[in-house]
């Protein structure tokens, strides 16, 4: 909401350059290093329109001459999930951060840094692969016999559909993994004469032991409770009780108050907890 | 081994094509620019078209569908492919829906339906403001579902750089670069699918995601591929400008009574409430009394840019833009009726539209064109299932399907007719293709010689361009000097002397573009050399567009010339305006005659050279569209009168005319 009257709102935002402070990495492995630009204003940039800038020109604000910086954007509408990153120490989507706004609350420069939990690939540029891992550790998927046509799916009421649809909204950004205490960093080096594959592998074992993070929480409560995504119910559980599964949720909830799409984390993660302790029960009694 | 595929994009068409193959048994490695869960297709909000239940009792029926989309594209498609898709579509919206897909619902629990332009029955299913992403991820997990069984392998954050070619021409793999290490590999396969999208970004900015350059396209094109009805670009009347991108914004803002003006005064930077009504010019209320506002969009688009272009009245003067006002509306109507669709003006503008009127223009939101492909028509006139011919390009064993064909929409598209041709294309050439392998020889016991070379031919190319070759371009500027042209000569209205130009002006990049200087010449993860060579790329399909436009001398779907246009009837006078009608009717067949015919480009390496291909329609025989034309029941008339004594089956013409829509 716009509280000034707009003409007000005008008047102040007109600086003629912006300062970015960004902070770099070349490669895994190597340091990080801060770094100053300076672009011209345009009215309703954002953040993305300033990095675009950067890379046009590959100039410090002292004038030397660098690589341009790297990072990773799609749709430029919050809806694809590619451009996460930390801007002045929040984690965001770049492409709906608008400059106007964070020029609001820290005129002097716009501060850009990597996400936290992942490791980078370069500058502002991150390795997410482990939040698509989770997604197959949680079997998101609903089990169809196949894709010939079988008709129709089930009816489903409106409440149901009500309930689902803002689930199935994740983009899977990964900013509740960068604010979730509990999700830690996992980075792992290439080794001599090791392949492709085999450090894929070796990625994922460790992924799988890592927390599964609250996005593949909610997407497991989404199959659950979708007509024949239930079907495979309890094999999700049971990836939520197995370690680094549910029971490594702090409850915290840094994650619902980041993610862009307002997803109602805490009451997945409250439900599957619900549905986690009810399956072990009844596998006790079922022994 | 068993044959392998490899599939080119995972948004709707190429995860469909992976789902489907890998159902059928054949093992997939997907190439894409990005996680294939990030591709364009999630940005499409609006929905995707069936017949249903519904509204085949409405009267309804596969074959209104179909004569809708042939309606709407101006007689330019092949009429059995679009054929079989309006025939699949109920079956496509079905496998959706048990997917998971959280479609709308009726308070009974069916699937809700909405009301797109193009037709006058409630076809479209939609899953709250965002269908595009909710099928994409439908696709995506049963995609993931299969990469946890082993059959799909996923290369995400790889460059497609061309297919690989044996020594009689037929598609033996790919050959792609890792967009991190930089490594270029060759993925040899017994069939390529090339599911990559539109080619907005060679207008610099539009409606779509940076990924859709076109390149993946071009570089088939590049490689023999032959391109199709280039010239056909869609172009959105209202998108809110930003300076990194186009957003869509919906045309249901006019439909709730929105108001489109600009200043009468040239330059006039008053706030725009300052403003009082006697100096506000609301051009499409006062050119067009009768529709106001809600003009067709073909013409609301022509008559905003005409506005800012040729006029000089644009709002702003760094940026062409009119004001689309919803202020004279009460708050809690809006909210209420708009709520959506305002919060995305307001989160990306930064100015509540209630309070300010929004600033909007056109917008390329579209490509109809794209790699031709061929298909076998069936005895009923549809396709022939599992045909090895349906969706392959003329180069043998490379097929296209998705938004990067230009088999389905004709010389417009239909709003929620894209989704469908994605999902449909992609489900229906997997039988095909698995034929197609199963008849030919596989390439696993093919000398490695021809992969070796290909590989070579792009490390050449990539090592000229890190060492630079002397040049001083920069290619951020090229590609922003591209999109200037393109989006002056080849959006909205277009005039030869201005193609011309501008053909002239491409041809000039293309040189300067072959002398970039990088700013990064390191490899690992250099994103400068991979965008440069997008840049390159970009310019044969911009010189297809420009040379289609050029040729095509009439009006047809979303192509305008002013100096080709039909103009309305004159004369008051029955008798003189019947016989106007007549002339107006035979001008309309002699330009059929010379212009229904798709543009079929082939490219030289410098230049691309435009042929034309007669289109089939010997489904629905072609009949004028007269939107907002003075006399058109008059010409309406006529024609049936002619084409009854033609003794041609004559569908029933609609008497409401029909709006081309797309969101
Ligand atoms: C804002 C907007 C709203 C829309 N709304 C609707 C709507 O409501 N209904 C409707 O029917 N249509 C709509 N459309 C159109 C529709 O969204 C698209 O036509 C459709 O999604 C295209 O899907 P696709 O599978 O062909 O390609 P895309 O989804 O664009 O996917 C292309 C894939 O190719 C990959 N790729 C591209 N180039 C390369 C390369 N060089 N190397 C490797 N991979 C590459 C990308 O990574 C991506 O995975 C809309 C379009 C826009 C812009
Ligand atoms: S509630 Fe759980 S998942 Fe969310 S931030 Fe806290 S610990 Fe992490
Ligand atoms: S739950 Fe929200 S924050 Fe987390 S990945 Fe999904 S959209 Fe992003
Ligand atoms: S670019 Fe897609 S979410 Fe920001």
């Amino acid at each position: 909401m716009i509280a000034a009257t707009p003409e007000v709102a005008k008047e102040r935002r007109k600086p003629q350059k912006i300062n970015v402070r960004i902070l770099r990495q070349d490669a895994p492995g190597k340091p990080q290093y801060w770094e100053r630009h300076q672009v011209d204003y345009e009215p309703d940039m954002n953040v993305i329109s300033v990095l675009q800038k950067v890379a046009a020109q590959s100039k410090t604000s002292d004038g030397s001459a660098v690589a341009p910086v790297s990072w990773d954007c799609g749709c430029l509408e919050e809806v694809c999930g590619s451009c996460t990153m930390v801007i002045n120490g929040r984690v965001r989507q770049s492409c709906s951060a608008l400059v106007d706004r964070l020029l609001e609350q820290a005129p002097e420069e716009i501060e850009l840094r990597p996400m936290n939990k992942f490791p980078v690939v370069r500058d502002l540029m991150v390795d997410r692969s482990r939040l698509f891992r989770a997604l197959q550790r949680v079997k998101a998927w609903v089990p169809v016999d196949g894709y010939y046509d079988m008709g129709a799916g089930p009816k489903i009421s409106r409440d149901d559909q009500e309930r689902d649809y803002p689930l199935s909204q994740c983009m899977s950004c990964g900013c509740c993994l960068d604010a979730c205490p509990q999700f830690t960093k996992i980075e792992l080096q290439r080794q001599p004469n090791e392949s492709e594959d085999d450090l894929k592998k070796r990625r994922n074992e460790a992924y799988d032991e890592g927390f599964v993070g609250p996005h593949a929480i909610s997407q497991a409560m989404l199959f659950n409770s979708n007509p024949v995504g239930k079907n495979m119910a309890d094999e999700r559980l049971e990836a939520l009780m197995a370690p680094g599964g549910i029971q490594a949720c702090g409850n915290a909830q840094n994650c619902v108050s980041v993610c862009p799409k307002q997803i109602p984390l805490t009451t997945s993660i409250a439900r599957a907890g619900r549905a986690v302790t009810v399956y072990a029960l009844k596998k006790i009694f079922d022994r | 081994m068993a044959n392998r595929v490899v599939v080119i994009g995972g948004g709707l068409a190429g995860l469909a094509a992976t789902m489907k193959l890998a159902e059928l048994g054949a093992p997939v490695d997907m190439i894409s620019l990005t996680p294939v869960k990030r591709s364009h297709s999630v940005c499409a909000q609006g929905g995707i078209n069936s017949v249903s239940d519904l509204t085949r009792q409405e009267g309804d029926n596969e074959w209104t569908h179909f004569d809708d989309t042939i309606y709407g594209g101006d007689f330019l498609q092949h009429q059995p492919p679009v054929k079989e898709m309006s025939f699949w579509a109920p079956k496509v919206i079905d496998l959706m829906d048990r997917l998971g897909v959280t479609f709308n619902r009726t308070p009974e629990g069916f699937i809700d339906r909405r009301r797109f332009g193009g037709t006058l029955y409630r076809r479209t299913a939609f899953a709250g403001a965002t269908t595009g992403q909710q099928l994409l991820y439908a696709l995506d997990e049963q995609v993931r579902r299969r990469e946890s069984e082993g059959l799909v392998k996923k290369y995400e954050f790889w460059d497609f750089l061309g297919p690989m070619l044996d020594d009689n021409g037929r598609c033996v793999g790919a050959v792609a670069q890792d967009m991190v290490s930089m490594e270029i590999r060759s993925f040899p396969a017994d069939a390529v699918v090339v599911a990559t999208g539109g080619c907005g970004l060679v207008y610099g900015r539009s409606t779509m995601s940076v990924f859709c350059t076109g390149s993946a396209a071009s570089r088939c094109f590049q490689a023999g591929g032959k391109y199709g009805n280039a010239e056909f670009i869609q172009v959105h009347p209202t998108a809110i400008p930003g300076a990194d991108k186009l957003r869509l914004m919906s045309e249901s803002a006019r439909g709730e009574g929105g108001r489109v003006w600009v200043p009468r005064r040239p330059n006039d930077s008053r706030y725009p409430k300052d403003i009082p009504e006697s100096e506000r010019y609301y051009f499409l209320e006062e050119r067009f009394p009768k529709y106001g506002n809600l003009v067709p969009r073909d013409i609301a688009t022509r008559q905003i840019f005409n506005v800012c272009v040729n006029e000089g009245l644009s709002v702003d003067p760094t940026r062409l833009c009119v004001y689309l006002d919803l202020t004279h509306i009460p708050r809690a109507e809006l909210d209420r009726k708009l709520g959506g669709i305002l919060e995305i003006y307001e989160k990306f503008q930064g100015v509540d539209p209630r309070e300010e009127p929004m600033k909007i223009f056109p917008a390329v939101h579209y490509s109809m064109g794209g790699l031709w492909v061929d298909y076998e028509k069936s005895a009923d006139g549809g396709l022939l299932p599992g045909s090895p011919k349906n969706q392959m390009t003329n180069i043998p064993g490379l097929y296209a399907i998705g938004e990067c064909d230009y088999q389905y929409h004709g010389a417009n598209r239909l709003g929620a007719n894209s989704l469908l041709s994605c999902i449909f294309s992609g489900l229906f050439s997997a039988p095909g293709i698995i034929n197609w392998m199963k008849s030919n020889k596989s390439v696993a016991s093919m000398s490695s010689t021809i992969f070796e070379r290909a590989v070579a031919k792009q490390q050449d190319r990539h090592k000229a361009l890190l060492s630079g070759n002397g040049g001083s371009e920069n290619p951020y500027l090229i590609h922003q000097e591209l999109g200037d042209i393109m989006t002056r000569s080849a959006t909205v209205v277009r005039e030869n002397t201005q193609l011309t130009e501008a053909y002239a002006k491409v041809l000039e990049l293309q040189e300067r573009s072959k002398r970039c200087a990088l700013s990064d010449t390191g490899n690992w993860s250099n994103q400068n050399v991979i965008f440069t060579k997008s840049v390159q790329d970009m310019i044969p399909v911009a010189l297809t567009i420009l040379k289609g436009a050029l040729q095509r001398d009439e009006c047809r779907g979303a192509h305008f010339k002013e100096a080709f246009a039909q103009n309305s009837l004159t004369a008051e006078d029955p008798i003189e305006r019947r016989r106007q009608a007549e002339e107006w009717c035979d001008d309309f067949e002699k330009n059929n005659k010379q212009f229904l015919k798709s543009s079929v480009a082939t490219f030289d390496g410098t230049e691309p050279d435009v042929q034309y291909e007669d289109v089939d329609t010997s489904l629905i025989p072609p009949r004028p569209r007269l939107y907002g034309l003075v006399g058109a029941e008059v010409i309406e008339e006529v024609w049936k009168e002619r084409s009854v004594a033609k003794s041609l089956d004559q569908p029933k013409a609609s008497t409401s005319e029909k709006q081309l829509v797309s969101v």
